[in-house]
Parts: C-alpha cells; sequence; structure tokens
C-alpha cells in the first residue's frame, strides 16, 4: 500500500511540475515575442530616414495600404452614420430632443466609432494583407535573399509598409467621420424630418476642435501604430510554412482587435476624463 | 509592383480626400469656423449661487452670444462664487451698472450668463467687475418654497 501511494504521489507531483514548466514556458515566449516585437519595432523606426530619401517606396505602399481601403471605409463609414441617425432619432423623439441627433451622430462618430471601427476595418483589410505579404516573403525566402543582396529587409520592406499605414489611418479615419456624419445628416435630415439648420448648428455648438477632433486623430495615429506594428511583425515573426502563415494573419486580426479596443479606452478616459 | 501614372492619381486622390474629411471634420463640425481669433477683455462678476455654469458656458446680451465663461472659483471671504467673463472687444461698450444673470436655456437646456445693459454713461473696463447680479434659479428651492407657500395660503 505504501509503495502504491508514493507512486501516486510521484504522478501527482510530476503532473504539477509539468504544468509549472508548461506555464513558466508560455509566460517566458511571450515574454521574448514581446522583446523581439519592441526590437522589431526599434529597427523599423530606425529605417525612417532611409525611407525619406526614397519616398517613392513610401508611396506606392500608400496605394496599397490607403487607396485600396478607401472604398470598404467610405461605405462602411456611410452605413455606421446612417444607423446611427436612425437609431439616434428613435431614442431621442421619446424626449423631444430630435434637434441634438447632429450631435450625437458627430460626437459617437468623431470620438469613439471613426477611430476605432476605421481602426478594426484597417487591420482586417490592410494588415492581414501585410501579414501575409511579409509571411510569404520570408517562407519564399526573398527576405534572406535580400539579405544575400546587402539590402536590408527591414529599411527596404517593413519601414515603408509601416510608415504607409501611420499615414493613412488618420486619413482613413477622418473619411470615416465625416462620410458618417453626412450619412446621419441624409437618414435625419433627409428621410427623418430633423431640422438641417439645428443638425449643423447643434453639432457646431457642442463639438470642440480641440477636445472632440484632435483627440479622435490623436486616437487614429495611435491606432494605425499599433496596428501596422501587429501586422509587420506577425509577418516577419510567422513560421516560413503556409501553416505559419495563416496563423500568423489570424493572430494580427485578433491582436490588433485586442490592442486597439484596450488602447481606446486607456485613451478615451485619458482624454474625456474631465468634462 | 510597377508605379504607374494611375497609382500616382490615386494615391494623390485618396490623400486628397482624406484631408478634405479631415478640413470637413474641423469646419463644419467642430466649433472651430464660428472660432475667431478675436481680442477680448476680462470681467468678473459675483453670483450668491452660479448653479450648473460651467467654464465655456456662453455669455450672452439680448439673446446674441458676446462671450464666454473663462473661469469660475469660490471666494473664502464672501462665500461667493467669483465668474469670470471674456467678453469680445467688439462688444466693448457695457455700461458699469450692467446686470449679470444665470440663465437656462430651455427646460433642460446649459445655463448662461446672461447681461443686460443698464443706462450709466461709465463703462465696463478689462478687469472690471459686474455689481448687480442675479443667481442661477435652483429647482429644488423654487419648487420649496411653492409648496411652502401653498401651505400656507390653505390656513
Amino acid at each position: 500500500m505504501g509503495a502504491l501511494y508514493k507512486q501516486n504521489d510521484c504522478e501527482e507531483h510530476k503532473k504539477m511540475i509539468a504544468f509549472l514548466d508548461h506555464l513558466g514556458k508560455n509566460t517566458r515566449t511571450s515574454f521574448t515575442k514581446l522583446g523581439r516585437g519592441t526590437f522589431f519595432l526599434l529597427q523599423t523606426l530606425s529605417g525612417i530616414l532611409s525611407v525619406l530619401i526614397r519616398p517613392r517606396l513610401l508611396f506606392n505602399q500608400m496605394y496599397s495600404v490607403g487607396v485600396l481601403s478607401f472604398l470598404i471605409i467610405t461605405i462602411s463609414g456611410l452605413f455606421v452614420g446612417m444607423v446611427l441617425g436612425l437609431q439616434g432619432y428613435y431614442i431621442l423623439s421619446d424626449f423631444g430632443a430630435e434637434e441634438t441627433l447632429g450631435v450625437m451622430v458627430a460626437a459617437s462618430l468623431v470620438r469613439e466609432l471613426g477611430p476605432v471601427v476605421a481602426a478594426l476595418l484597417f487591420a482586417g483589410r490592410a494588415g492581414s494583407a501585410l501579414t501575409a505579404e511579409i509571411g510569404l516573403m520570408k517562407a519564399t525566402e526573398q527576405l534572406s535573399g535580400m539579405e544575400m543582396m546587402a539590402v536590408d529587409p527591414i529599411k527596404r520592406i517593413i519601414t515603408p509598409r509601416f510608415l504607409a499605414g501611420l499615414l493613412s489611418m488618420p486619413l482613413l479615419a477622418g473619411l470615416f467621420s465625416a462620410i458618417g456624419i453626412i450619412g446621419g445628416q441624409m437618414v435625419g435630415a433627409g428621410l427623418l424630418g430633423v431640422d438641417e439648420g439645428a443638425y449643423w448648428s447643434q453639432m457646431q455648438a457642442n463639438l470642440d476642435f480641440q477636445d472632440d477632433i484632435i483627440n479622435g486623430v490623436i486616437k487614429s495615429i495611435v491606432f494605425g501604430f499599433v496596428a501596422s506594428w501587429i501586422a509587420l511583425f506577425e509577418g516577419y515573426d510567422a513560421i516560413p510554412t503556409s501553416e505559419g502563415v495563416s496563423r500568423a494573419t489570424t493572430r494580427t486580426v485578433v491582436n490588433s482587435a485586442f490592442s486597439i479596443l484596450g488602447l481606446d479606452f486607456i485613451l478615451t478616459a485619458l482624454m474625456f476624463g474631465d468634462n | 509592383m510597377q508605379h504607374t501614372s494611375t497609382q500616382d492619381t490615386l494615391v494623390g486622390l485618396f490623400v486628397a480626400s482624406g484631408i478634405v474629411g479631415l478640413f470637413f471634420l474641423a469646419m463644419q463640425v467642430s466649433n472651430l469656423g464660428s472660432f475667431t481669433a478675436h481680442d477680448s477683455y476680462t470681467i468678473t462678476a459675483r453670483f450668491e449661487n452660479s448653479g450648473g455654469l460651467k467654464v465655456k458656458s456662453p455669455v450672452s446680451s439680448a439673446g446674441v452670444k458676446i462671450g464666454r465663461v473663462s473661469a469660475i472659483s469660490f471666494d473664502t471671504k464672501t462665500y461667493q462664487s467669483v465668474v469670470q467673463l471674456n467678453i469680445d472687444s467688439q462688444y466693448n461698450t457695457l455700461p458699469e451698472d450692467t446686470t449679470a444673470s444665470v440663465f437656462t436655456a430651455g427646460l433642460l437646456g446649459e445655463q448662461y450668463v446672461s447681461l443686460e445693459a443698464g443706462g450709466s454713461d461709465e463703462l465696463l473696463q478689462d478687469g472690471g467687475q459686474i455689481e448687480i447680479t442675479q443667481s442661477a434659479i435652483i429647482l429644488e428651492k423654487a419648487i420649496g418654497q411653492f409648496l411652502f407657500k401653498s401651505a400656507s395660503e390653505k390656513k
């Protein structure tokens, strides 16, 4: 009996140790990844000067990151604004405050929905494409090939894409908000009969350039930074197989969404705290 | 990737429309369009109670917005609310015996300072003080007085 107990005890111990081992390994892996990511970011940032010398690289990426995301951003913005107009009208008309529809639509778009939804769409549309592109370049050894030719792949491939994302994001978020506000006006003033003058004048009276517009732009720049960083790093760090690239693409979308939403909470708490 | 002139045009269009969008937000949506960098001068008004008045609340006279509230503080000696009003320099002909009152725009609207000009020949200068003020109407107080009055009438 005694020997059996001892053996059982031993099994339990082994399981426990294996669990701790696993836990420690996972923690260590994620910290290592974060470290690699930070190092990667610094390398990327150090290439900014060489991109500014060759702006054509940046320009090409502005096309694939910005222009190709244009359509999805504008159409989503229009529909989000129209839905806000409808929903806002139903609720505000209960209180006889339809005239403040413009404030509601504009404030929610400029402060929150514009930067956040545009960034989520950006991560889904442009971020996943960037990860797949870089991952495939790695899998087909194009990146190592460049290194063999003494071309720094970070400066040549990564930094232009990062800068393009950083520059495109505020433009896309601004477009999203602007088109959403026009969509809200189309539904509110066009269909539901809110006074058009009141829609705009209430909006102008209640939204502040510094507090609302600039803070929204700052948000979108932060989101563009994070989404591009995650997308490029996941691609660069992908296991160079077809499965590895597909996993990295998934991770890009998931991690970007988490980071954007989490950062949004922090930024909102910082920006709109004292009101 | 080849760079063609079509691609250049598209990038140009994209950047231009993005900037137009941001410009639209700045001018049409926010208060930047109506914001003019006029010079302004400051006068103070002391209220027994400034109610729900906030910094940036409008200051109007005869229904026209002529400035904004720039600061609200509490005077520890007189136990009054000291409200600083930033008035546009173009409206620099307010008489010295102007009355300041805190009113509410609409039933649930925001509170604002209303200035009513008096008849004095002396004008309010920068840093001047409004002597005659009327406090904000506190709804609970008004209801309390009304109830008290109707109760005493019944007796």
